[in-house]
């Protein structure tokens, strides 16, 4: 390939080629109504119902933090963490908001390479709840090291004792992974805002909002010299965070497979847990974006096709996590070790069962109304089955965890584990956290991609290519 | 005021239209203009004549720079600094440093390509000379914008207006900024 038809091909693919299907933007709007009706929603007035919810969720959050200062200052002993239950809500919460944070990534780089335009209309908020989960796992497992203090320890620096941190550890290569998808996550969703901030920017009418915009936007212009490093920048990281999200959450589960306990050292958990974070994330996005669609008035753009391709997902990585589950059983049973098969059998049928079955119905059974079309359009009843997928996917967390650690190899050491109201109330106050940005993000920011969904309406690419040389080929 | 202009603005509205401009623009050798777009227009940048950009280079050598430190890093704290024997393991071996090493080549990467973007683009920058401008500002919006500056060589105050009218422009302008 010629150095400028991989120019081509790399312009052809940012930002989609071809104008997106009718249904996908409503109402045939032109450019200018696609600004203003954005912007409007950053111009608003603050009402007393936003500020009332952003109450409650801040107080979700408030509560949480006091239960995790009560924990750092008196240590995880106030958790109902026991021997042999060393891992409880604390990893389970890490895994569940990790896996959420899942769903942004694959919307903003894997559909964009696959050139799936409706992602244009769901990505910038999608993105933004990546990062936001990302925030409250990295809470979840700073706080469950017990002294989050010394964190600094996790990374390799020189010191004192002249010791480096242990490479050899799935828990080292975590810290490595989250902190790359944060990093990486966050500086694809601010690419992805700057000629939306420009947008704003020039807009609006406040004169602090368009100096906060003016030096957010760094002094984008929207120049054609820019847009052409810009498009190339986009592709980069579309490209990169595509392996980048597969390998998140696989290294998540290197935390348990590389261990040698039954029920956690199987090979099938990195595709299984990669599968169960994107039905988990995209379970999130439909429940936020059916509420923010509702709320901001978005119809226009979020419309049904997308979220009849959201359930389509849903119904595909639910497939795939449902064969997991059972694939387990079979490999349990092939293995030929009492242990492993023992193991399974107590985690369906054992003191946990119920968190098994509910986890099964909510993650397998639920889904399968996607089958039928009407089902997939169905708004009510898709809020419904998303919201089964959050519960369901966060107890498949805690059935790997706890089933696993709660019947060792010693019967004598057998226990069961609950939570305290420690854990329950710093659980709630992740998703205080949650919430909050995201209603911050939802007034303060475009909460749609303008710049993207300008480029693929119809109309706003030239008709013809003919220009210098395009003609050899 | 001062009455030397420092460029000139014109306004377009047909994504069509503008590829021409964009070619005639560059036959004509103009060398301190561009287009504004509230979108990125596909071929506009050829169209114009804009070098590739050496941005895929960039990236590159991040990606290097993050390969090489996680290996540097893995291999020099474990095999040579403070060899630690734990359960026997080895030192270094290249499939245990695997996951930090795709890690750190995703994060320089990631990290040269925003930032290499960042200086071929020349943000942040806030300051641009037409900044003030009404015309300029719907760029933004829902206009193409064509700018050429003053300190081009082929630029006139009276044919180069003339010329971006010819073409099709609307609202043709000359700007003048005080501070420059």
């Amino acid at each position: 390939m010629t150095v400028v038809q991989e120019h081509e091909r790399l312009q052809a693919t940012a930002l989609g080629e071809e104008p997106i299907r009718e249904e996908l933007v409503l109402g045939n709007p032109s450019m200018r109504d696609v600004t203003a009706r954005i912007a409007s929603i950053v111009e608003s007035k603050i009402t007393t119902k936003y500020l009332a919810t952003l109450a409650i969720t801040g107080a979700m959050a408030a509560w949480g933090l006091f239960a995790l200062y009560y924990t750092i200052t008196t240590g995880i002993g106030v958790w109902g963490l026991n021997n042999p239950i060393g891992w409880g809500w604390d990893i389970t919460n890490f895994v569940f908001w990790i896996g959420i944070g899942h769903a942004g990534t694959l919307i903003s780089a894997i559909l964009f390479l696959f050139r799936q335009k409706w992602r244009t209309a769901i990505n910038r908020s999608a993105e933004a709840m990546t990062i936001f989960a990302v925030v409250c796992a990295l809470t979840m497992v700073l706080s469950h090291t017990g002294r989050p203090w010394l964190f600094y320890w996790l990374l390799p620096y020189p010191n004192q004792m002249n010791m480096w941190v242990n490479f050899r550890s799935p828990l080292m290569w975590d810290v490595f992974a989250v902190n790359t998808y944060f990093t990486v996550s966050a500086l694809f969703w601010f690419v992805g805002l700057i000629p939306d901030l420009a947008t704003l920017r020039n807009y609006v009418k406040s004169e602090v909002a368009k100096k906060v915009y003016g030096v957010l936007s760094l002094g984008w212009t929207g120049s054609t010299r820019a847009w052409h490093h810009y498009e190339i920048a986009y592709m980069i990281l579309a490209g990169i965070s595509t392996p980048l999200v597969l390998s998140v959450h696989s290294v998540v589960s290197f935390d348990f497979t590389v261990g040698v306990l039954p029920g956690w050292h199987t090979t099938i958990f990195p595709p299984y847990f990669v599968a169960g974070a994107i039905f988990s994330g995209f379970a999130m996005v439909l429940t936020l974006l059916v509420i923010t669609r509702e709320v901001l008035d978005l119809k226009q753009f979020i419309t049904l096709k997308h979220f009849e391709n959201m359930n389509k997902i849903m119904l595909a990585t639910g497939m795939m996590v449902g064969y997991a589950y059972i694939l387990e059983f079979f490999i349990a049973w092939y293995s030929g070790s009492d242990w492993e098969r023992w193991i399974f059998v107590n985690r369906a049928f054992g003191d946990y069962a119920w968190a098994y079955w509910t986890m099964f119905t909510c993650n397998v059974v639920s889904p399968q109304v996607f089958w039928f079309k009407k089902a997939r359009r169905n708004i009510p009843l898709m809020f419904v089955i998303s919201i089964f997928v959050n519960i369901g996917m966060w107890f498949e967390r805690f059935t790997i965890i706890a089933t696993t650690l709660h019947h060792d190899f010693l019967p004598a050491s057998w226990g069961y584990y609950s939570p305290t109201w420690v854990e329950i109330s710093i659980f709630i106050g992740t998703f205080g956290i949650f919430l909050s940005l995201f209603l911050l993000f939802a007034k303060f920011v475009p909460v749609i991609a303008i710049a993207e969904i300008k480029s693929i309406m119809p109309g706003a690419q030239p008709s013809h290519h003919h220009h210098d040389g395009h003609g050899s080929h | 005021m001062s009455t030397t202009p420092t460029g000139v603005i014109g306004e377009f509205t047909d994504v069509n239209v503008i590829m021409q401009v964009a070619e005639k623009l560059r036959d004509a050798g103009f060398r301190k203009w561009d287009i504004y777009t509230p979108y990125p227009v596909h071929g506009l940048d050829k169209a114009m004549g804009i070098k590739r950009s050496i941005l895929t280079y960039i990236s590159f050598a991040g990606l290097c720079g993050g390969l090489t430190t996680a290996l540097g890093l893995q291999f020099w704290t474990g095999a040579v600094d403070y060899k630690l024997n734990i359960g026997g393991k080895g030192f270094f071996d290249w499939q245990f440093s695997m996951p930090i090493d795709f890690e750190l080549s995703i994060l320089g990467t990631a990290l040269f390509t925003v930032f290499g973007m960042f200086h071929l683009v020349r943000i942040p920058t806030w300051y641009n000379r037409y900044q003030d401008d009404a015309s300029f500002q719907k760029a933004t919006d829902d206009t193409f914008v064509v700018t050429i500056d003053a300190d081009d060589d082929r630029f006139s105050a009276t044919e180069t207006p003339a010329l971006l009218a010819g073409l099709g422009a609307q609202n043709v302008h000359l700007v003048h900024t005080s501070v420059e």
